[in-house]
């Protein structure tokens, strides 16, 4: 069994997705070993299948009138919405995500599967059907959205409230199932020790239970964020299309790219860099830290 | 830890990644053009007998009536198939220049259409076939007394409009222009059906859309006729594509389009004669 010194080591661990794996007990193979062709060709070819898009993008990239597109204000709006979005979307999934997947890992309750499963749907579904179903939902003729209207005169559709509400529904998921595995592989003996020198329930989840998973929810957090920024299809259904208040990057260089090919490249160009800014930074914390 | 819960939590996550990358793909499937794709192997087989597929990209307006165009095609021509794309005019324009196997192409605006045939990509001229005029779409009853355009800019009123780069969009800018009036809406919609939709659904107040779209929506909204939108009427273009598949039976189906018959369904339709 373990020793609590290897506690950290074990937390840490939670943002290998990341990372590329754990690096324990991996049989490695070198080149010269003779890495199996059947295995080197379709893996050369799935390395090419997901990097070359990439570097077709950076090819047909308008250097010359690059500086001009970057500048114009619509870029930096649509810029400026998404990160704010997708942040507060995290925001929102890690206040209500964390103790959810805690209850899903630490509660005994009859229907838990049916409950995980739930949860997972939408991760899986269509992100457009996502946008219909929370139209449904919290729309201002939804089944919910109707009261939000009548009682407090709140409509979400076409706002940045209905931007945040639409990212938070597709990304959370990813939050969940991450902090819900990290809580599952900690050892709860922490928390029974903690209860037994006198903690509340409560007590031993903010002082034990949250520090020991911080890494799970930071791997989770970055998955979210990352899936939030990306978000398109819930976002154009449920919160529409305007300059500045819905309109995030995504649905900008889609709209673009109809009319403008080549300043779709340039914001599809800035959303790539926000993304590997993001994930190299996180890296070199992770990576010194462990 | 044991080594299953470890590898209970590595597979959970793994899952997790993968799925990422799965939905990461979805969400961008609508943006990509088919550019990929070329060259499909339907062929008209004689000159005279038609078969095979023909697929007409159509301006999303034309919808209802292109559809009942199909049916009636394939009637004629036993042993066809007509398959269609209805889009917004520019995005179905990029597609065709990305190189998207397409055999007539149908759009809702002269300029959507400039898009192909500055590119080279269309086989002739295109010929207008129908016009359309805008009308404002308001909920069952007009519960918000619309009469106007200018009853539009009212505050607190939910308006929305097509994106200015779609031709209802542009039409509806015209129409706002030339009455000089500020209209700012809630949301720019990518096409005209999706503008529609947010009406059915309540979720907005009124749009401006065509007319067809009015008469196609039956009683779910309901149309107020404004003047302004006789400034603002849209020529519709057809053209056979150069790398038309089946150049045959596309010749065939704008020929339908452009007959007595064909501009009977898109009259009955509310579209205007060219």
């Amino acid at each position: 069994m373990t020793s609590p010194t290897d506690a950290p080591d074990r937390s840490a661990a939670a943002a290998d997705t990341l990372r590329g794996g754990p690096r324990r007990g991996r049989v490695r193979t070198g080149f010269g070993r003779g890495v199996p062709l059947p295995l080197l060709v379709p893996a050369l070819l799935g390395l090419a299948f997901l990097v070359l898009p990439l570097i077709a993008l950076l090819v047909r990239t308008p250097w010359h009138s690059l500086p001009d597109q970057l500048t114009s204000p619509e870029v930096w709006q649509a810029l400026k919405l998404s990160l704010l979005c997708a942040t507060a979307a995290t925001a929102v999934s890690l206040v209500i995500g964390v103790p959810l997947a805690w209850l899903l890992a630490r509660v005994e309750f009859p229907g838990r599967g049916f409950v995980r499963a739930l949860v997972t749907l939408p991760l899986v579904l269509p992100p457009v059907v996502g946008g219909v179903a929370l139209l449904m939902a919290l729309g201002r003729n939804g089944i919910v959205g109707k009261w939000l209207d009548a009682w407090f005169g709140v409509t979400l559709p076409f706002t940045t409230a209905g931007v945040v509400v639409a990212e938070a529904f597709v990304a959370m998921p990813f939050l969940v199932i991450s902090v819900e595995g990290t809580l599952r592989a900690a050892d709860p003996r922490y928390e029974e020790a903690a209860a037994t020198l006198g903690a509340s329930r409560f007590t031993a989840f903010r002082r034990v239970t949250l520090p020991l998973i911080a890494p799970g929810i930071a791997a989770g957090a970055v998955l979210a964020w990352a899936r939030a920024l990306g978000e398109f299809g819930a976002t154009i259904t449920f919160a529409g299309n305007f300059p500045g208040r819905t309109q995030t990057m995504p649905l900008a260089v889609y709209l673009a790219l109809q009319s403008d090919p080549e300043a779709a490249i340039a914001l599809s160009l800035v959303l790539l860099a926000v993304s590997v800014a993001v994930l190299a930074g996180l890296r070199d914390r992770w990576m010194t830290s462990s | 830890m044991t080594r299953s819960a470890r590898r209970t939590r590595r597979t959970m996550q793994v899952a997790g990644a993968g799925a990422a990358a799965l939905l990461a793909l979805s969400a961008c499937s609508s943006s990509d053009d088919s550019s990929a794709e070329s060259g499909s192997s339907a062929s008209a087989s004689s000159a005279d007998k038609l078969s095979g597929t023909v697929t007409v990209f159509a301006a999303a307006s034309l919808k209802e009536s292109f559809s009942a165009l199909g049916k009636e095609f394939e009637q004629e021509h036993p042993g066809t198939k007509v398959t269609f794309s209805f889009g917004g005019s520019d995005s179905l324009a990029a597609s065709i220049t990305g190189g998207a196997p397409a055999d007539v192409f149908a759009s809702a605006s002269p300029k959507t259409m400039a898009i192909v045939t500055d590119k080279g990509d269309a086989s002739g001229t295109p010929a207008t076939f129908v016009r359309n005029q805008l009308e404002i779409a308001t909920l069952p009853g007009n519960p918000d007394k619309i009469a106007s355009l200018k009853d539009l800019t009212k505050s607190g009123l939910k308006v929305v409009l097509c994106d200015k780069t779609v031709p209802c969009g542009t039409a509806a800018q015209k129409a706002l222009d030339t009455s000089k009036l500020k209209l700012t809406p809630v949301s720019y919609e990518q096409d005209v059906k999706a503008a529609l939709t947010k009406v059915e659904l309540k979720e907005a107040d009124a749009a401006v859309v065509y007319k067809t779209d009015v008469n196609a929506a039956g009683d779910k909204v309901e149309g107020v006729d404004f003047p302004e939108s006789a400034d603002a009427i849209n020529d519709y273009p057809i053209v056979q594509l150069k790398d038309a598949p089946n150049a045959e039976a596309a010749k065939a189906f704008i020929a339908l389009v452009q007959s007595a018959d064909g501009q009977k369904v898109l009259t009955e339709a509310g579209f205007l004669k060219p």
